[in-house]
């Protein structure tokens, strides 16, 4: 039997540390104090309300996980125990998950108490707690525990509260290690009810919780939505202080550093030798559990509990300049103590008197409160979790980012942020303390600045292998500008591990980003929650802080320069600064001695560094300077992972700092891994020094000073870090430090434990030997063994990003391109095969992952080719990339979509949306219609008119990452299908918006499945490691169709470190989805399709016999419509007229959809030929088997000898986990819930509007559970009446109540929809010219204004259409509105972030950030505080003229729809009024504007009058 | 990279020849001032025209695989000295290929999908003629000897490229040379007016002072034997080209007056450098035919035109071939074309799908050629019945390619093997089945271009600094099978 918190081991690729999960939380408090029943059931009717967050696998009955934590229920528990208890207060009691064999359970009940009693503890008595398990589901059964609850006081005197849980710790820790038993909680304070279970199963498994003596005066509750379905008992929530929705990204660095802590961990508090309490943190646990832990440890150690959880998710304090300076102190304090636990986080802790939430810094996950005039206080994810009188309440909040929101039961009241704050932030002299001990870089003196010589750099660069490509497209851009150079057209070169090439050991890692699971963030424009400040130094006693703790030296940037690195360098020449005594590695080995030499020096180093830590260094300098033509240097990334790795291992790591001082050291990639392997800072030396001589000498960086081309590089590398961590969702590069956010593939599974530990590697592959030999081949260019360099090349050419000759293979090179193009335009299949021969014989030249793979013959007869299912059943499954119509020119989209037309296959509009001239063309459409985070073009006619809809969480040239394009791409043509204007430039955020969390894309899917419910909902993801799991998530949370991108796919731009170092090949996301699928029995009900660099039928098969069944190409028909692989889409010069808007280079467009056609037909025909030789007579047949793969026999590789395939190959036994079906394809459909939905209701009622066009009006009951409000009945309107929709108003409806999420997304023309009431989160999104009104129930006693009525992310990406809320709503306020009108009374913080068109008035408060990256559009904003601002790329106007008139009937509009007081006493005395409004425009727009009007003045036609408006943004 | 919108902004331009009439009075270079000072005041917009494409597809039309988005980058932004380097990386003798290469690099250019293509042929001569002016071509000696040696056989591009990889990676080179002077066909095969010897002159002087040594006057075979030379040097490369020429054998080849091209044309290239020749084929005055409408009949025509001829009839088998690219050759392909040189601008006639069915004479000397029409279908010629005309002809130039190498001689005494083509087979290293005996251009490969020879000479000297040293940095552009690619 699988114990309770033993999860799933580790099966083929499927890994159970990849899981995540998303959730909803609540807890219910009453000010009063009192303890109650009532306080109990109101905790479980909030859970059951959360039910939609949470989420079921397979079987329906099997939850991911529910809970609660209650007070000690000191009543209940007296009489039902059976034991004599001490007063409340002096007993812990928790309940035990304990073995269900009685035997077993009994004999670890027998050491449960011999651990108690040497813990100073008395067991009282154990109570055998009654469950029902016949409820559960099979799964849940397979891992049920048995329940004891555990009674224990102090042996000796009457320790109560936190003194008495600080033994009941120790017990409960020493029993998880000892034993292996679980407790969920231990405490005398608080008890937990938590388990495998759905919300609705809680109290039916626990009787006790149906039991009305049971009593407290707070509840938590928690609703699990895991992306898999093998959560176990143990990781349902509550833990012992927290319940959290959200992920803390930075988790495994957290771990990391806290066992590093152990060493020097001391507490007068908590009795004994505490080694005996360690690991703190479970290395099995999830992130919450960690956080869970270390926060308890932080609490016992003696901080209040929102103490330590300020310490632990800090407000963004770093760029926040009116911080009062003793809170900023207190931050910058615990700064040197602990990095940020970082990532979406929304925390429910409590210690059993305090209760209180708290919300990350970026605020990415939604909370709300009430409090009612007896005192209750509710707080959940989303509104209506509870029917509250909306007479009674008092109060309605939100949680903000960075905020607090706290209840002290004792002292009966909620405690504000910032009494909370400046209270803690008073109790230590903080700011004297950082004064004495924080040592500031600016402080220390400069030194003289050495200068390289060109020939000294040039035999460096050879050393570390540069090539004349690095040099001109990585570095110099950067050191010309500042920022990294972007590429296009994807990847096509083999990756490090099967590369034949000697490559830098950075390159056999990859990038991890978010998808789904939690949010990338903007770094750009959100830059005010990001940090890059980090400190180093020796760390001191956590639990026991002093001024010492912060004897640090700060670093504002984690690129530090030559002389900056001189500086920490000579910072205690003199012995005067103990405290930043230095110790130099020389990291360098015997080149000539090999993978052993290299090992042996390794361990040497490592053992000189404790030695050196012993001695009091405080700071370990790693460095690779001084090599020769004996000694090369350890690549940087090994010796720090080593070197950080042996730290922790040792807990040497925080008591000194670790810098690297790299050659190898050239881009953004670099530097962003040896950081996330426990770099402090790094100084990539030989880079600046490259920059430099570049600049001097005037080679690719011209006209720059060789000292700015330094700075250049240092911030271009930085801030590529920063962009880095955001694509994972971090925000401060200190906790990105030791965070090991990356995957690997090729590195033997050796050298992961021994240096990169616990990283994933799941193919195994090179070892040291191989390390050494890629060092010794770059080394011997430098230092040739005859003396002699012969080939006149100083530094290889290169030719990853272009091909060259002598550069490594590209899969298209000049001849599969001649080719292809060839035979496709011939309609010539003899060199078709020609084409897929180069492509797939890679007996010789490794390319991919797949060319090492071979069919195993003879296991299945082949069969006659006539008897295989023909070219036309097999090219249906084939669709074309989601390439938008912007990106690639009309002429080659509509040859795209013409071809796949003809075939019966499908191409994608891409994000961009389709003009309405094609959208009705059934030869011209695009029946994927994609939904991208910018949602440009995405109305409800767009997504009515699709055959499937395709949300893109990531695409594989840039996941995590968004897009932007500039103004004079915007072409009226484009503008026109994106819905914004000509010449104004366009910004796609990298998350969706309305996507958080899994359980947020349940609802998009939900949402789109309402706007067109005959539709496929597809969720394109990209391969990681982990992408398996997220896939089991997208299943679960209802998407038809699963895309698995590999990483290598066609992007117009992306930045080069996201074009080559993000992201996985397809092979094994692929291989790792399916074995997920089958392993959680969801893959019968979701599609699954693949896409990158597929080229041939062997291409197809493969991705078949992995588990595929739909296959996307790009790059190749872009190939066969004439692409030649220019890599310049995006500079807008394509040649051959595909990627462009020049109207002089698309007249040279030569593609022809026959050519497209000859393509797939051709592919279909030797996917044809490949069945019958497997023996299958459809696809169908050979979906996911396998089994029929094996590793190419015949390949003798250097570096490719050592991967381990199998797991790719390896198919579950399904039969063994699951009652299911055992398909290996899709053969069911999945049930969306749509019947339940109150549409039906809407749509029947609304049949007179629909028929006839007639009137109608009605009044309805709504509640949170009612989601996505409207869409449907939108979806109807859009069908019948195109996109005009009905007159204004024709449908009328009046909702009482709390609306669930999405009210009136996509709402077109002619509904209205007014709620009485509130609502949740992404009211109006893409609103499509319907109106939505919401307004606080009529008998509301509360001041309507200063109250939360609606959620975050309203408006996202309207097009058209009126919102009117009465009173202030959350974060990001319409954002990429291109269209809708809306007012609203306060805004959180990014109000109208991203926005290109239409109206936005706020009649109150803003949050921070106010219009960032807003391009289009105005805002109208009342006392406006102008410090809010982001400005740039806007300009502050006060309102006049005709401006102010339209302001004018806005306002008084917003006051006959929703009654407002605010509009009311404006309109009142409006030309006092008017001058308190502040008008918001970006200066382009305004000037796009300007120049429209004037050409419409002077009578210009509409072609020259964009003409002119395209001029003004070329100025731009 | 180059001007990203160059090649939408600047049209394909070329440099200037002096006039025809001006020309055809000297033999020297057809440009003013030589081919690369010609160029100049044009070059680096058309450099910029360079598109930097993500498939260089140039780069792979031409076998030495020149960096040529590179070196367009660095005349672009007018940096020559890099620019040199750069093409030297590739390409030893850039102002021979800049001169004679026919430029498969831009029919493969990318702007010629649908432009004209970039002049790339013309920004090569022009980096190396400005190198040569600036005195930025220097002799590179190794630093260091290995104390091996070898023989090279044959002065031609192959063996001077090899020879010069081979001596500056250290090894002590000999090159072989039966005429008086090196540079096999550069040097009496090439007339003046395409390529001054000046320019093979002074590759030779900066090969002779980076330590090769030229033995000049000694033919190989019988000067020296095979096993002579094969006790004498660690390694031997075999260069020596493919000299045996394809003949006409129809009635009347005996007659005086017929003679093969490069009977004709090495005497007037010694002639064109003051050299005296004794019974000089001339054609002075002359109706003068030549057969073979490739290269070497527009040099023998260009020739013959300064020599003062009455007549000159360039006669060719095939049809004539279209201006544009034919489907059948598309692009990146080397395509028949109609072509151009220098010399057909200056006279003659050129007449196509004619067959010579005998020549005519009097006296024992020819006085014309009897020609038929001819049909070319399905890979077959056939006459067109009654077109047969007699024309007048008292020099009759046979410019109609090499089948081979002589393989008495050296090859017989070394006992190397010949492949099914009559050339010298060769493994993946050049080396031939006699072991330490290599082969290089058009001996191994049969006739072709001089950027494959010069790519044969570099990548067999790979062969024999792996085979003599164990291991090479050499480069290795391409291995003895590559051909042009080819539908």
């Amino acid at each position: 039997m699988l114990s309770p918190h033993q999860v799933r081991p580790t099966e083929g690729l499927y890994d159970p540390q990849n899981e995540h999960d998303a959730c909803g939380v609540a807890f219910v408090a009453t000010l009063t104090g009192q303890a109650s029943n009532d306080i109990v059931v109101k905790g479980l009717t909030a859970l059951r309300n959360l039910d939609h967050r949470g989420a079921v696998g397979a079987e329906e009955n099997t939850g991911d996980g529910a809970g609660i934590l209650l007070q000690t229920p000191d009543r209940f528990l007296r009489e039902v125990a059976g034991v004599d208890l001490p007063p409340v207060g002096e007993y812990a009691a928790g309940m035990a998950f304990l073995p269900l064999d009685p035997a077993e359970a009994e004999s670890a009940r027998q050491k449960l108490e011999g651990i108690a009693a040497e813990e100073g503890l008395r067991v009282l008595g154990w109570r055998e707690v009654p469950v029902n398990p016949d409820i559960l589901g099979s799964m849940a059964r397979q891992v049920l525990p048995s329940f004891a609850l555990m009674f224990v006081a102090a042996a000796s005197g009457n320790l109560a509260g936190i003194e008495l849980d600080r033994l009941a710790f120790a017990l409960r820790k020493r029993s998880e290690h000892e034993l292996g038993v679980y407790f969920p909680s231990l405490s005398s304070r608080t008890l937990v009810y938590k388990g495998m279970l759905t919300t609705d199963q809680l109290d039916n498994f626990f009787p006790d919780l149906r039991d009305d003596r049971l009593e407290s005066a707070l509840a938590i509750v928690h609703s699990r939505f895991s992306t898999n379905t093998f959560p176990s008992w143990s990781l349902a929530h509550p833990f012992r202080f927290v319940a959290h929705n959200g992920e803390i990204n930075t988790a495994r660095g957290n771990r990391n550093w806290m066992r590093a802590r152990e060493a020097t961990l001391a507490s007068s508090l908590i009795p004994g030798d505490l080694n005996r309490l360690f690991p703190i943190c479970d290395p099995h646990g999830s992130d919450t559990a960690s956080f869970d832990e270390v926060l308890e440890l932080l609490h016992l150690g003696g901080r209040s509990l929102p103490h330590a959880v300020m310490m632990m998710i800090p407000e963004a304090w770093e760029n926040n300049d009116v911080m009062d300076p003793a809170r900023r102190a207190f931050y910058e304090f615990h700064a040197t103590v602990m990095e940020p636990w970082d990532g979406p986080a929304a925390v429910c802790f409590t210690d059993g008197t305090q209760i209180g939430a708290v919300l990350d810094r970026n605020g990415l996950r939604p909370g709300r409160f009430w409090i009612t005039e007896d005192g209750l206080v509710v707080l959940a994810s989303e509104a209506g979790v509870l029917d509250l009188d909306p007479k009674t309440i008092t109060r309605k909040g939100r949680l903000e980012p960075g905020k607090m929101f706290l209840i002290d039961l004792d002292e009966r009241r909620v405690i504000e942020d910032d009494e909370i704050k400046s209270g803690l932030a008073g109790e230590q002299p903080y700011e004297d303390w950082l004064y004495s001990g924080l040592v500031r870089f600016e402080d220390l003196p400069d030194l003289e600045h050495i200068v390289h010589t060109h020939a000294s750099v040039t035999r460096r660069q050879q050393v570390f292998g540069y090539t004349e490509e690095e040099l001109r497209i990585l570095i110099a851009p950067i050191a010309r500008t500042g920022a990294e150079a972007l590429g296009s057209m994807g990847t096509d070169t083999p990756i490090a591990g099967i590369s034949d090439r000697p490559r830098l050991i950075f390159d056999y890692f990859s990038q991890m980003f978010a998808q789904v699971t939690n949010p990338p963030l903007d770094a750009i424009r959100e830059e005010v929650v990001t940090s890059l400040a980090g400190t180093i130094g020796p760390e001191g006693n956590l639990l026991e802080p002093s001024p010492a703790s912060c004897r640090m030296l700060q670093l504002p940037f984690p690129v530090i320069d030559n002389d900056e690195l001189a500086k920490i360098r000579h910072m205690n020449r003199d012995g005067d600064m103990p405290g930043f005594a230095i110790h130099i590695v020389r990291g360098l080995y015997d080149v000539h001695g090999g993978g052993v030499a290299l090992k042996a020096k390794l361990d040497e180093i490592c053992a000189d560094v404790s030695q050196a830590v012993e001695n009091g260094a405080r700071i370990i300098l790693l460095s690779d300077r001084h090599s020769n033509a004996d000694l090369a240097p350890i690549p940087s990334l090994l010796l720090t992972g080593a070197v950080h790795h042996h730290m922790v291992r040792e807990k040497l790591r925080s008591q000194a700092g670790l810098l690297v001082e790299a050659g190898d050291v050239r881009e953004v990639h670099h530097v962003a891994l040896l950081i996330g392997y426990g770099a402090t800072a790094v100084n990539p030396y030989l880079a600046l020094e490259t920059a430099e001589d570049l600049a001097r000498e005037q080679v690719y960086v011209e006209g720059v000073e060789p000292r700015n081309a330094v700075r250049n590089l240092v911030k271009g590398l930085g801030k590529g870090v920063l962009k880095v961590m955001s694509k994972i969702g971090i925000s401060t590069v200190a906790s990105y430090t030791g965070a090991q956010i990356f995957d690997c593939v090729g590195l033997s599974q050796d050298v992961i434990d021994a240096y990169f530990t616990g990283t994933s590697s799941p193919l195994g592959g090179v070892g040291l030997d191989v390390i050494a030999q890629e060092v010794a081949a770059r080394h011997a260019k430098a230092y040739p063994t005859q003396g002699i360099s012969s080939d006149r090349r100083h530094l290889e050419v290169g030719g990853e990003y272009q091909w060259r000759r002598e550069g490594p293979e590209h899969l298209f090179d000049p001849e599969t391109v001649f080719r292809l193009q060839h035979s496709t335009r011939t309609g010539r299949y003899d060199i078709f095969k020609q084409y897929t021969s180069r492509v797939d014989d890679q007996s010789e030249r490794l390319m991919t992952l797949r060319g090492l793979f071979d069919f195993k013959k003879g296991l299945r007869a082949p069969i006659s080719i006539d008897e295989v299912e023909p070219v036309s059943e097999i090219v249906k499954r084939f669709s074309t990339g989601a390439m938008s119509y912007g990106s690639i020119s009309e002429e080659a989209h509509t040859t795209l979509a013409i071809a796949m037309n003809r075939l019966g296959a499908k191409s994608n509009t891409g994000e961009g949306g389709e003009d309405a001239e094609r959208l009705y063309d059934p030869e011209r459409r695009s029946s994927i219609k994609q939904v991208a985070s910018g949602r440009f073009g995405v109305t409800s006619e767009y997504l009515t008119n699709s055959d499937d809809i395709q949300i893109k969480m990531a695409q594989g040239a840039k996941p995590g990452e968004g897009g932007q394009l500039p103004g004079q791409k915007v072409h009226p043509w484009v503008a026109k299908t994106r819905h914004s204007t000509p010449g104004v430039g366009l910004i796609s955020p990298p998350p969706h918006h309305d996507i958080y969390s899994i359980e947020d894309l349940k609802q998009l899917i939900h949402d789109l499945k309402n706007a067109n419910p005959q539709a496929r909902i597809h969720v394109k993801l990209v391969s990681e490691v982990g992408v398996g799991t997220v896939a089991a998530g997208v299943a679960k949370a209802k998407s038809d169709v699963v895309l698995i991108s590999g990483h290598d796919g066609g992007t117009g731009a992306s930045p080069l470190t996201s074009l080559k170092h993000a992201g996985g090949p397809w092979e094994l996301g692929l291989a790792e989805t399916q074995q997920t699928l089958l392993l959680n029995g969801l893959r019968d009900r979701i599609v699954v399709q693949t896409d990158g660099q597929l080229k041939t039928g062997r291409d197809v098969i493969i991705a078949a016999l992995l588990g595929a069944e739909e296959y996307g190409f790009a790059t190749a028909p872009l190939v066969v419509s004439g692409c030649i692989m220019m890599r310049v889409c995006h500079l807008d010069t394509c040649p051959v007229g595909v990627a462009t808007q020049n109207k002089e280079l698309r007249a040279k467009f030569s593609g022809k959809a026959e050519y497209v056609v000859n393509f797939f037909e051709f592919i279909a025909q030797e996917v044809r030929e490949l069945l019958a030789e497997l023996g299958f007579r459809s696809l169908d047949e050979a979906i996911g088997h396998a089994e029929l793969l094996d590793t190419r026999a015949a390949i003798e590789h250097w570096k490719a000898g050592g991967l381990d395939l199998s797991p790719i190959f390896h198919v579950p036994d399904v039969a063994e986990t699951l009652n299911t079906s055992g398909a290996r394809h899709c053969t069911t459909t999945q049930d969306h819930g749509l019947a339940d939905a109150l549409d039906n209701e809407l749509i029947a009622l609304a049949a007179d509007a629909l028929e006839r066009g007639e009137p109608v009006r009605a009044q309805l009951e709504i509640r949170n559970v009612n989601r996505t409000v409207g869409t449907m009945l939108g979806h109807e309107v859009t069908k019948r009446y195109r996109a005009e929709g009905l007159p204004e108003n024709t449908i009328d409806l009046i909702f009482l109540g709390s609306a669930g999420q999405s009210f009136g997304a996509f709402v077109p023309r002619g509904i209205t929809l007014r709620l009485e009431g509130d609502a949740n989160d992404y009211v109006a999104k893409g609103l499509s010219g319907g109106r939505v009104i919401v307004r606080p129930p009529r008998e509301a006693q509360f001041t309507a204004e200063a109250q939360i009525v609606a959620g975050n992310v309203i408006g996202f990406g309207a097009t058209a259409g009126e919102i009117y809320l009465r009173g202030k709503v959350g974060e990001r306020f319409c954002v990429r509105n291109s269209g809708a009108t809306a007012v609203v009374e306060g805004v959180g913080d990014h109000a109208c972030e991203y926005m290109t068109g239409g109206r936005v008035v706020i009649l109150g408060r803003t949050g921070r950030n106010v219009a960032a990256g807003m391009s289009g559009g105005t805002a109208y904003v009342l006392d406006l505080d102008e410090s809010l601002v982001n400005r740039e790329m806007v300009e502050l106007r006060p309102v006049e003229g005709e401006v102010a008139d339209m302001l004018r009937s806005m306002v008084q509009k917003h006051f006959e729809e929703t009654g407002s007081a605010v509009a009311e006493q404006l309109l009142g005395a409006w030309e006092q009024s008017v001058t308190r409004f502040t008008e918001i425009m970006p200066t382009n727009y305004r000037l796009i504007l300007e120049a429209q009007q004037q050409a419409a003045a002077e009578g210009l036609s509409e072609e020259e009058t964009t003409a002119r408006m395209m001029e003004v943004a070329a100025r731009g | 990279m180059a001007d990203p919108r160059g090649f939408m902004k600047s049209p394909r331009r070329v440099a200037e020849r002096r006039p025809v009439g001006e020309r055809i009075h000297d033999w020297n270079e057809v440009y003013p001032g030589g081919v690369g000072k010609a160029l100049l005041p044009i070059i680096t917009e058309q450099a910029g025209r360079c598109m930097d494409c993500g498939i260089p597809f140039c780069h792979q039309g031409c076998p030495l695989g020149n960096l040529i988005p590179e070196w367009n980058d660095l005349v672009w932004r007018d940096d020559w000295a890099d620019a040199i380097d750069r093409l030297h990386a590739t390409n030893n003798f850039p102002e021979f290929t800049g001169r004679l290469c026919p430029a498969p690099c831009e029919t493969a250019c990318v702007v010629g999908i649908n432009r004209e293509p970039v002049t790339i042929k013309n920004v090569e001569v022009a980096i190396i003629d400005v190198a040569w002016e600036r005195q930025n071509v220097k002799p590179e000696a190794p630093e260091w000897l290995t104390g091996k040696t070898v023989a090279v056989v044959g002065s031609g591009p192959a063996g001077l490229a090899a020879a010069q990889q081979l001596t500056r990676a250290g090894h002590t080179v000999a090159v072989y040379e039966r005429d008086d002077k090196a540079g096999g066909l550069l040097r009496y095969g090439i007339p003046e007016f395409k390529m001054e010897k000046v320019h093979v002159d002074r590759r030779i002087n900066q090969m002779e002072r980076e330590g090769t040594v030229f033995r000049t006057g000694v033919a190989v075979g019988k000067d020296i034997t095979g096993s002579q030379l094969r006790d004498r040097y660690d390694a031997v490369v075999l260069a020596m080209g493919a000299t045996v020429r394809r003949e006409l054998d129809v009635p009347g080849r005996e007659f005086a007056g017929i003679h093969q091209a490069m009977e004709y044309l090495p005497q007037a290239n010694r002639v064109a450098l003051g050299q005296t020749v004794e019974d000089q084929i001339l054609a002075t005055d002359k109706d003068v035919v030549i057969i073979g409408g490739g290269d070497t009949g527009a040099d023998c025509l260009g020739t013959a035109i300064r020599q003062g001829a009455r007549s000159v009839t360039s006669l060719e088998i095939m049809p004539r071939p279209s201006d544009e690219r034919p489907s059948a050759h598309p692009w990146p392909t080397y395509p028949m074309v109609y072509r151009v040189a220098s010399a057909h601008e200056e006279g003659g006639e050129r007449v196509y799908s004619v067959s010579t069915k005998e020549f005519v004479g009097e006296d024992g000397n020819v006085s014309g050629l009897r020609l038929v029409e001819v049909e070319f279908k399905d890979g077959r010629f056939s006459e067109v019945p009654g077109s047969e005309q007699v024309i007048p002809a008292q020099l009759v130039l046979l410019a109609m390619g090499f089948t081979g190498p002589e393989t008495d001689g050296i090859v017989a005494q070394l006992g190397v093997e010949l492949d099914e083509r009559g050339n010298i087979a060769r493994d993946s290293t050049y080396m031939s089945n006699v072991d330490g005996v290599f082969v290089a251009g058009d001996a191994g490969r049969g006739q072709s271009l001089i950027v494959w020879a010069i790519a044969e000479g570099r990548a067999a000297a790979a062969g024999v600094d792996g085979f003599l040293s164990g291991s090479t940095n050499l480069p290795y552009p391409i291995p003895p099978t590559a051909r042009p690619l080819m539908v």
